[in-house]
């Protein structure tokens, strides 16, 4: 009898598991089918060829070098300037000690650290020394104003890999970091550093040249650098009116993308909480207003923030208000629903102590509910403190303002890539230190065992 | 005999008031500061907002009355509409369907290394949930914004920016899921001589799997949302409709893409529940 019952189980449990194993195989099968279908779908195999090479090079570059722009005009050879970055007002006074001019032969000498250098000449431009490149090369303008590589007219396809002639222009990029581009009307050298040069204080300021911690130094240093203001306020008002970095603009922006975020989250936890109450059916007997709430929730919380966004874009225009507002209204719905659900899982039976007490419907909740979601709600407002600020970043680049409009800007130029990369790091260091701070808050008011 | 040790009712009420107060005083000081928070924070905005408050106020209703009377005039055209987008609504849902399934396979590695149960090694651990860590903490907009300036205008931005995302924020969870796992089963198969490998199949993977299913649900939800959102910025979708309708000021196009929208995210939001709550056996 044993034995029979066994080998029914036996059977049965044998059943069972081939049953899981062949939904577990198919399931598993649609789910490959899905992803290859997608991956060829949404064009993953040619990742490698969809990238614009050039751009992503630059923007490399750019975020980790900064570029002076050395131009000459053949029309006018002697006047050469140096340019930082190649911006209208940041025209270099003095010389740098790269750049050589000797009057004898009306010649300009470009150095590279690699030993590397161009030369201008009135009618050509030389290249010599570079490591690895035996051949000197020579660059010309022929009579239409055109310009071509000495020795190689015609025989442009034996050009090195590194330099491209066409019918207006020659470019010539022997490493990363040298760049030469000859045109009809003038011949431009970009020559990269490492770093991010001017951070601190800009290309006309006082300052300029000084270190983080050379300022720090500075500020409590008796002697003033400017009669007028003290050393401290010259300091901060430098490093903030910096025309290169826009400290000044990109900080506050940061700013009101974290207060977008604080205060939506604020007003979404204070307002949905007593909606929560009015939500719960313990708490609110009348059904019509609990279904109302609950509808008011979902619609809250179905229309997207993005909608949101949209529709407090037009009514307030660009702002804090339309992220504050936007964010507020979501989570209001977010949380609501949660609170809501929360209030109801309490348990009953300190509701009922309370009022055997004596105490009226206020004090029972007060004393009865309060204290069991109050973990709940902090831990939840405080976690959406968290997405929020990633959100309020969207919604900022989306017409709110903020760091998230800058953002935007800044790379839509096209090459202020080391705006972008500042402000990308500014925006991940402010996240990670919202979700520090909430997480030690959280531990700090709930207590060790809510380990999320 | 104790009555050195137990303390007098006396002793307790004071003790008690004590604590009363101190609560009293931190509640204070801390709805304080939010006032403080929400006053000044609410200041700066009215200052530096493009209208003001109250203005912005009195106009709030009249964009979506618009919107909705110029639906109600279109009539039975504005039907037409809703149909017209549903491939772009398609389109949108799959990107996020298909970046979150492959979100979740890199959380599920990342998961494996950084979970303390798993890895002996402690500078494994770290290092994997600090990459974790980074990979969370950018909003996919900055992400999907650099590639699309990369590569130019499609999905495939907006597809690698949730993976990124959705491997970083799945894979904090899904390591906390493995480390919160009972221990008992995997010391169980350690004694039988199990390897590394079996102890993950037969002891870790039966008791997370529940979990890690209702986690990728809810990213989903939000990577919907996101993949809108992705869309409006030029990733292509039901957000680039939407993007291009609003610039057109089609107002019965752009309601019924809203309604597209808003169905969707009501419905994903219920199926995603009643799913989570036949696998978790609870309907929260």
């Amino acid at each position: 009898m044993e034995q029979v019952l066994n080998q029914n189980v036996i059977d049965a449990v044998d059943l069972k598991h081939k049953k899981h194993i062949r939904i577990l195989i198919i399931t598993g099968f649609v789910f490959l089918v899905y992803l290859i279908g997608s991956i060829l779908h949404f064009d993953l195999p040619n990742l490698a060829k969809k990238w614009n090479k050039d751009r992503a090079s630059m923007f490399m570059l750019d975020i980790y070098a900064h570029k002076d722009h050395i131009k000459m005009n053949w029309k006018d050879p002697q006047k050469i300037d140096v340019r930082f970055e190649g911006g209208h007002r940041h025209v270099y006074k003095d010389d740098p000690t790269w750049l050589i001019r000797n009057k004898n032969n009306q010649s300009t000498i470009v150095n590279f650290d690699n030993g590397g250098q161009f030369v201008f000449f009135p009618n050509r431009v030389e290249m010599r020394n570079f490591p690895n490149i035996n051949e000197p090369f020579i660059f010309k303008l022929n009579k239409n104003s055109k310009p071509y590589v000495d020795g190689y007219v015609g025989k442009e396809s034996m050009l090195p890999s590194w330099m491209r002639a066409t019918e207006n222009k020659v470019e010539v990029r022997p490493s990363l970091y040298e760049r030469l581009q000859v045109y009809g009307s003038k011949v431009e050298v970009h020559r990269y550093e490492l770093g991010w040069k001017y951070f601190w204080f800009d290309f006309d300021s006082p300052l300029v040249g000084k270190g983080f911690f050379d300022a720090i130094s500075l500020m409590f240093n008796e002697n003033r650098v400017d009669p007028k203001i003290s050393n401290f306020n010259l300091v901060v008002n430098e490093f903030l009116e910096n025309e290169i970095w826009h400290h000044n603009t990109v900080l506050f922006a940061m700013v009101e993308t974290l207060l977008m975020a604080i205060l939506g989250t604020l007003i979404a936890s204070m307002v949905g909480l007593p909606l929560a109450f009015l939500a719960a059916y313990n708490v609110t007997p009348l059904s019509s207003i609990r279904f109302f709430l609950r509808r008011l929730f979902d619609m809250l919380r179905g229309i997207d923030m993005l909608i949101w966004s949209l529709i407090f874009l037009r009514a307030f225009g660009p702002g804090l208000f339309t992220g504050i507002f936007a964010i507020a209204f979501t989570d209001t719905g977010t949380l609501g629903k949660l609170m809501s659900e929360a209030i109801e899982n309490t348990d009953k039976k300190d509701k009922e102590g309370i009022q055997s007490t004596g105490a009226n419907k206020v004090l029972q909740h007060r004393f009865g509910i309060i204290p069991q979601i109050l973990p709940i709600f902090i831990s939840q407002s405080l976690y959406y403190l968290e997405s929020n600020t990633r959100a309020a970043v969207i919604i900022g680049a989306m017409g709110a303002g903020g760091i998230g409009l800058h953002f935007l800007g800044a790379l839509m130029t096209g090459n202020d890539f080391e705006n972008v990369a500042y402000m990308a790091i500014l925006v991940l260091v402010a996240v990670m230190c919202i979700d520090t701070m909430s997480a030690k808050l959280r531990r700090l008011l709930i207590g060790i065992e809510d380990k999320k | 005999m104790y009555s050195d040790n137990i303390l007098g009712f006396e002793t307790i009420e004071k003790n008690l008031k004590a604590m009363a107060f101190k609560r009293l005083i931190y509640s204070f000081i801390s709805i304080l500061a939010i006032l403080f928070l929400l006053s000044s924070g609410l200041t700066i905005a009215e200052e530096n907002n493009a209208g003001s408050f109250q203005r912005g106020l009195s106009k709030f209703f009249d964009y979506p009355v618009d919107l909705f009377k110029e639906a109600f005039e279109s009539g039975w055209r504005w039907y037409a509409y809703v149909f017209k987008y549903l491939p772009d609504l398609i389109s949108t849902i799959n990107m996020a369907f298909f970046s979150t399934l492959f979100g979740a396979i890199f959380a599920l590695l990342l998961s494996l290394f950084a979970s303390k149960n798993l890895i002996k090694n402690q500078y494994i651990v770290t290092l994997s949930r600090r990459s974790m860590d980074i990979l969370r903490s950018f909003p996919e907009l900055v992400i999907a914004m650099i590639f699309l300036y990369l590569m130019g205008k499609s999905e495939l931005p907006a597809v690698i920016a949730i993976v990124i995302h959705t491997a970083g924020a799945l894979g904090k969870l899904f390591s906390e899921a493995i480390e919160n796992a009972d221990n008992k089963p995997i010391e169980g198969l350690q004694s039988c001589g199990a390897s590394w490998w079996q102890r993950v199949r037969f002891a870790v993977i039966p008791q997370v799997v529940p979990l890690f299913i209702s986690y990728t649900l809810l990213r989903l939800e939000i990577n919907v949302r996101a993949s809108t959102i992705l869309g409006f910025v030029g990733a292509g979708g039901i957000g680039e409709a939407l993007s291009a309708v609003i610039q057109f000021r089609y107002g019965d196009e752009i309601i019924a893409i809203m309604f597209l929208l808003v169905i969707t995210i009501i419905s994903l939001d219920y199926f995603s529940r009643f799913l989570r709550g036949r696998l978790i056996g609870d309907n929260k």
